[in-house]
C-alpha cells in the first residue's frame, strides 16, 4: 500500500505520458481515419480499393506487429527519432485509424436510404448529399462507437510502454516491481486506477454525448 | 445507406460525369502508383529486397526455409493454442458472470413474499450487494488494458506462490479481459429479446432460471454470434501480447529468426500476412452468420404468412442484434 504513496509522483508521472500518447493518437487517429472514410466511400474506384485494402491490413494485424513495423522497421529505412514516442504515437495512430473508419462508415450507413435518395433527387452532387444531408445526420450514430474505439485506443497504449520505449503507466508501475522489488498487487493496482481514471469519465462522457444527441432529435 | 448501395450517395455517372470519373481514376492510380515507387526505392536502397532476407522465408529450396518455417509452425500453434483456450475459457466464465448478473439484479428487485419482512429485506440486501460487486469486477477489468490483466496474472500470482507456465499467464490475463466483454455481449443479446419471450415461458411455468437456461440464454447466444466471432479475432490478436511475458508464439518467434536472419521487416511482413488471412476469413465468416440470421429462423415463412403472428417481433432477430451491434461495437 506504501508504494503507493511513496512513489505518487511516478505513478503521476507515468499517467502524464500516458494521457499525452492517448491525446496526440486520438488526434491523429481522427485526422487519418476520416481520410481514410472519405476514401472508401469515394466515387473513384483506385481510393476506394485503398480505403478497404487499409482498413482490412491494418483492422486484422496485432498492434504488436505494427509497432514492431514503426519502431524497428522505419529506423531501418532511415527514419530516426529522438524518442521512442513518436512512434509509438505513429503505431497507435496508424491502428486506430482503421477503426475510426469504419466507426464513421457505421454512421453513415446508419442513415435511412431514402435521405440520401432524396437529396439526389432534388439535385445535389455527391459532396452536397455528404455534407448536407448525411454527415450531419450521421454524426449522431457515429459517436457511441467513435467513443469505444477512443477508450480501446487508450487501453492499447499500454503495449507501447510495455517495450520500455515510452515511460507510460504500465512502464512505471512495472519497473517498480522489477527493479524495486515493491509488491505486484499494490504497483498494479496503482496503474489499474490510473487507466480507469482516463477510461470511466471518457465512457461517462461519451453516454452524455450520446443522451445529448439522442434528445435533439 | 447500406454497405450495397453507398454507389446512392452518387447519380449514374452521365458521359460528362464518367469522363471525370475516369481521369480521376487514373490520376489518383498514377499518384498512388508513384508513392508506392517511391517506397519501393528507399526499400529497395535500403536493401530490403536482398535474396538473403527473403530466401528462408519464400524459397522452398533455401537450406534455411525448412528450419524457419517449423519454427513459425511451432509459434503459430502456440499462438492457436492460447488462443482457443482464452476463447473457450472467456466464453464459460463470461456466460457464468452474465447469469450472476441477470439473477442478481432480478433477486435485488424481487420482493419475496410470503417471507418474513426483516428475512426478505436481508435477502434483498444481499442480492443488492452482490450485483454490485458482479457489477464492479466486470467494468473494473472492462476498463483495463488487456496488457494490464496479463501482467496480473504475470506478476501477482508468482507472489503468491503459483507458478504456472507463461501459456496459462497468458490464457487466465486474456480470459479475465474477455469474459466480462462476452459478458455484456451475451446480457446484451437477452435484455434485447422481446418480453413476450419471458412472459411466456413464465406462462408454461418454467422457473426463472429455467427461463434463462431454455429460453433466453439459447436465443442471446444465436443473436450475438456475430459478435461473439468478432471477438474470437480480437482474441487472436491479442495472443500476440503473449510476446511480452515470454511466450513463445508467433510475434515472438518472428523476433527469435529476425536476431537471426536480420530481416524485420520481411518476417514481420508474413507473420501479419499469415494473421491478416485468418482475421478477415473470420470477419467475412462473421458478417455471413449475420446475414443467415438476417434472413429469420427456419420458420420465417410461417412468420411471414400470419402478419404479426406467434413469432412477432422475435422472428426477426437481425432486428435486436442490429440494437445490440450499436452498444458493442468491436474496438480491438
Amino acid at each position: 500500500m506504501n508504494v503507493l504513496v511513496d512513489h505518487f509522483g511516478e505513478f503521476v508521472g507515468g499517467f502524464l505520458v500516458t494521457l499525452r500518447l492517448s491525446a496526440f493518437a486520438a488526434a491523429g487517429a481522427l485526422i487519418l481515419g476520416t481520410l481514410v472514410a472519405a476514401m472508401r466511400i469515394s466515387p473513384l474506384p483506385p481510393l476506394r480499393f485503398v480505403g478497404t485494402s487499409y482498413v482490412n491490413i491494418f483492422r486484422n494485424t496485432p498492434l504488436t506487429i505494427v509497432w514492431t513495423f514503426v519502431a524497428f522497421g522505419l529506423p531501418k529505412l532511415g527514419v530516426h527519432m529522438k524518442s521512442y514516442f513518436p512512434f509509438g504515437v505513429i503505431a497507435l495512430t496508424i491502428y486506430t485509424a482503421a477503426f475510426v473508419c469504419e466507426a464513421i462508415r457505421a454512421g453513415i450507413n446508419s442513415v435511412p436510404i431514402g435521405q440520401a435518395e432524396a437529396a439526389r433527387s432534388i439535385g445535389l452532387a455527391f459532396h452536397q448529399t455528404l455534407a448536407y444531408v448525411v454527415l450531419p445526420q450521421s454524426f449522431r450514430a457515429t459517436i457511441p462507437p467513435l467513443g469505444s474505439v477512443i477508450i480501446a485506443m487508450v487501453k492499447n497504449s499500454a503495449l507501447i510502454g510495455s517495450f520500455g520505449y515510452a515511460l507510460d503507466l504500465l512502464a512505471r508501475g512495472d519497473a517498480l516491481i522489477g527493479g524495486q522489488g515493491e509488491s505486484a498487487v499494490w504497483c498494479l493496482f496503482g496503474v489499474a486506477i490510473g487507466y480507469l481514471l482516463i477510461t470511466i469519465p471518457l465512457g461517462l462522457f461519451i453516454g452524455r454525448l450520446e443522451n445529448a444527441m439522442a434528445v435533439a432529435r | 445507406v447500406s454497405r450495397q448501395t453507398t454507389s446512392v450517395l452518387f447519380d449514374a455517372p452521365g458521359p460528362r460525369a464518367r469522363r471525370r470519373a475516369i481521369i480521376g481514376s487514373i490520376v489518383s492510380a498514377v499518384v498512388l502508383l508513384f508513392l508506392g515507387f517511391l517506397a519501393y526505392r528507399q526499400l529497395a536502397a535500403k536493401d530490403q529486397f536482398t535474396y538473403d532476407r527473403w530466401g528462408p522465408l519464400v524459397d522452398p529450396g533455401n537450406d534455411k526455409f525448412t528450419t524457419v518455417w517449423r519454427r513459425l509452425g511451432q509459434g503459430f500453434r502456440n499462438t492457436l493454442k492460447a488462443a482457443a483456450y482464452s476463447i473457450v475459457l472467456s466464453v464459460v466464465v463470461g456466460t457464468l458472470l452474465a447469469v450472476l448478473r441477470l439473477r442478481l439484479g432480478e433477486l435485488a428487485r424481487r420482493n419475496w413474499p410470503g417471507i418474513p419482512r426483516p428475512v426478505a429485506w436481508v435477502l434483498k440486501g444481499l442480492a443488492w450487494v452482490l450485483a454490485v460487486l458482479t457489477r464492479t469486477f466486470i467494468e473494473f477489468f472492462r476498463g483495463l488494458p488487456v496488457l494490464l490483466s496479463i501482467f496480473f496474472a504475470w506478476r501477482i500470482l508468482p507472489e503468491y506462490g503459483i507458478k504456472l507456465s507463461a501459456l496459462w499467464y497468458l490464457v487466465i490475463g486474456l480470459t479475465a479481459y474477455n469474459s466480462v466483454i462476452i459478458a455484456e455481449i451475451i446480457r446484451a443479446g437477452v435484455v434485447s429479446l422481446p418480453r413476450g419471450q419471458t412472459e411466456a415461458a413464465r406462462a408454461i411455468g418454467l422457473t426463472e432460471g429455467q427461463t434463462l437456461r431454455m429460453i433466453l440464454l439459447p436465443q442471446s447466444f444465436r443473436i450475438m454470434m456475430p459478435a461473439l466471432i468478432s471477438q474470437l479475432v480480437v482474441v487472436l490478436k491479442d495472443t500476440s501480447l503473449g510476446f511480452i511475458i515470454s511466450y513463445e508464439e508467433a510475434v515472438r518467434v518472428s523476433g527469435q529468426i529476425y536476431q537471426y536472419l536480420d530481416n524485420l521487416l520481411q518476417i514481420a511482413v508474413v507473420v501479419a500476412t499469415v494473421f491478416i488471412a485468418v482475421n478477415y476469413s473470420l470477419g467475412r465468416l462473421a458478417i455471413y452468420v449475420e446475414k443467415r440470421l438476417s434472413q429469420g429462423p427456419r420458420t420465417a415463412t410461417l412468420a411471414a404468412a400470419v402478419p404479426g403472428g406467434p413469432l412477432g417481433a422475435a422472428g426477426d432477430p437481425s432486428a435486436a442484434a442490429e440494437a445490440v451491434a450499436q452498444r458493442v461495437p468491436d474496438a480491438g
